[in-house]
């Protein structure tokens, strides 16, 4: 008698344990008919697309740093990038640079004057394979299907490993809170807070709405931007008729900026 | 069996009653007192709108996972439109979006947060075009 108790009633607890099981099945079918459609995600209609995005830089249109900061200005502000006098706090997305010192493998005592004192408009280089990315522990950088090596801010978690792996000092961090030293904010577009990495973004949130990089659009012809994976852009047509070279070709990391020397 | 004395038979029931008293104070204190839920100002703007992105109870309930899945589509997959249930499109964006309609997010969002003891950490870098102009 005992025995067949218990029988039963683990029986009894086997078949309820099923229906417990079959619930969230049932709920499925039953909301799947409902009237409310589902919602969804796009990219926006204008939105410009490449399979590799990339920047011809032609040096030759330049002088002096005056024919750089339009390009300069126009990126930092838009951005929201302070302005931090002490040069170990500083945030840059696009800055300048001398020959000797972005080429440095490619240099020599006996350059030519004009490229010797010449600036050089230095970013991050969205690279094929990019060492930040791989160093970053929590995927806070990352590579998008068009090339743009991109910062989540959302992630980062302010380790400073991609500045470590990054070849070209391309990223900063910031040691302090940014938004006192931001003049003018620009509302559209989010500031970054104390403790995170940041970097040029190739104007991701351009792109999204049909725009061309703010600092292409000021350069007055002297910066291309387009993709590599078409060979009809602009950029290709740039690099199929000039010599043009990359900052540390060596590394393998495959920067996607090019410059016309 | 032999009856035991306790002794200090007083002591102890009023060391007791006195612990039991400081155990419960807090519930004493507030009783009869729950905090009301707070009146949400909607702006001119969201009135003129009448609807929020989502029916008004998806959004009191799931508004952060909502946040959560924009972010992650924007900056991850550089999809920026949303299309909501019944078809309408929204520029999926924290600040130029829901700010825009919410243009009070004194009188909304914080309020509603200060109640329920959430203090989001977006606005470190996220714009209150409010705030800052
Ligand atoms: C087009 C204007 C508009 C936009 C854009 C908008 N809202 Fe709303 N929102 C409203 C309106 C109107 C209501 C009130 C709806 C009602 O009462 O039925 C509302 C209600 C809400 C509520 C519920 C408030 C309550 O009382 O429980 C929350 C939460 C909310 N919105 C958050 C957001 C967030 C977050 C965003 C951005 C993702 C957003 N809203 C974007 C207009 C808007
Ligand atoms: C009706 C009350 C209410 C309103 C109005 C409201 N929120 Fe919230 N919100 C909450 C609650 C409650 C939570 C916490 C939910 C949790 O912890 O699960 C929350 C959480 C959040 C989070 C996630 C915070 C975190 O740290 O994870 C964000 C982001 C957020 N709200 C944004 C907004 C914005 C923007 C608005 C105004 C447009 C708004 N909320 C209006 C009640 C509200
Ligand atoms: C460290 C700075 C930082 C913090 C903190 C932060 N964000 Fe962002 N967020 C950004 C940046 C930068 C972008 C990229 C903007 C772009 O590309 O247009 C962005 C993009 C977004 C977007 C899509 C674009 C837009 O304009 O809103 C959403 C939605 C978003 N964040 C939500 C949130 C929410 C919700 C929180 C808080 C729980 C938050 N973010 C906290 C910096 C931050």
């Amino acid at each position: 008698m005992e025995e067949s108790s218990r029988r039963t009633f683990l029986k009894l607890a086997g078949f309820s344990a099923l229906g417990l099981g079959a619930k969230p099945v049932l709920d499925a079918f039953a909301s799947s008919g409902g009237v409310q459609s589902k919602p969804m995600v796009m990219k926006g209609e204008k939105a410009l697309q490449a399979k590799r995005w990339a920047l011809v830089i032609d040096t030759r249109k330049f002088k002096s740093e005056k024919d750089l900061e339009p390009m300069i200005e126009v990126c930092h502000k838009i951005h929201n990038v302070p302005k931090l006098e002490n040069k170990r706090h500083e945030i840059k997305w696009l800055w300048t640079e001398e020959f000797k010192h972005i080429f440095s493998s490619q240099t020599h005592d006996f350059l030519d004057e004009r490229v010797k004192d010449l600036p050089f408009l230095t970013l991050c280089n969205h690279c094929e394979k990019p060492a930040c990315v791989r160093a970053c522990p929590t995927k806070a950088t990352f590579k998008r299907a068009d090339g743009i090596v991109l910062m989540d801010f959302h992630r980062c978690i302010g380790c400073r490993f991609c500045m470590a792996a990054c070849p070209y000092g391309s990223r900063s961090f910031n040691f302090r809170d940014p938004r006192p030293f931001i003049k003018e904010t620009n509302l559209k577009f989010p500031t970054r807070m104390k403790g995170v990495v940041e970097k040029c973004n190739f104007c991701a949130e351009r792109l999204a709405v049909g725009k061309i990089p703010a600092c292409v659009e000021v350069s007055k012809g002297a910066l291309a931007f387009g993709d590599l994976g078409d060979s009809k852009s602009k950029v290709r047509e740039l690099l199929s008729s000039n010599f043009t070279i990359r900052r540390k070709p060596a590394l393998g990391a495959g920067p996607s900026v090019f410059y016309i020397v | 069996m032999p009856k035991k004395k306790m002794y200090d038979r007083g002591k102890v029931f009023a060391g007791l009653a006195v612990f039991v008293v400081l155990l419960i104070f807090p519930f004493l204190l507030n009783l009869g007192k729950a905090a009301p839920a707070p009146e949400l100002k909607l702006s001119d703007k969201a009135k003129a709108a009448k609807e929020c992105v989502e029916s008004k109870a998806y959004m009191t309930a799931n508004h952060m996972q909502l946040l959560n899945e924009w972010r992650e589509t924007v900056v991850r997959n550089a999809q920026r439109v949303y299309v909501n249930s019944s078809g309408k499109k929204f520029e999926m964006s924290l600040s130029n979006t829901c700010l825009d309609c919410h243009t009070e997010k004194a009188e909304f969002c914080d309020k509603c947060h200060n109640y329920a003891a959430v203090t989001p950490y977006c606005w470190d870098c996220h714009v209150d075009p409010k705030e800052t102009m």
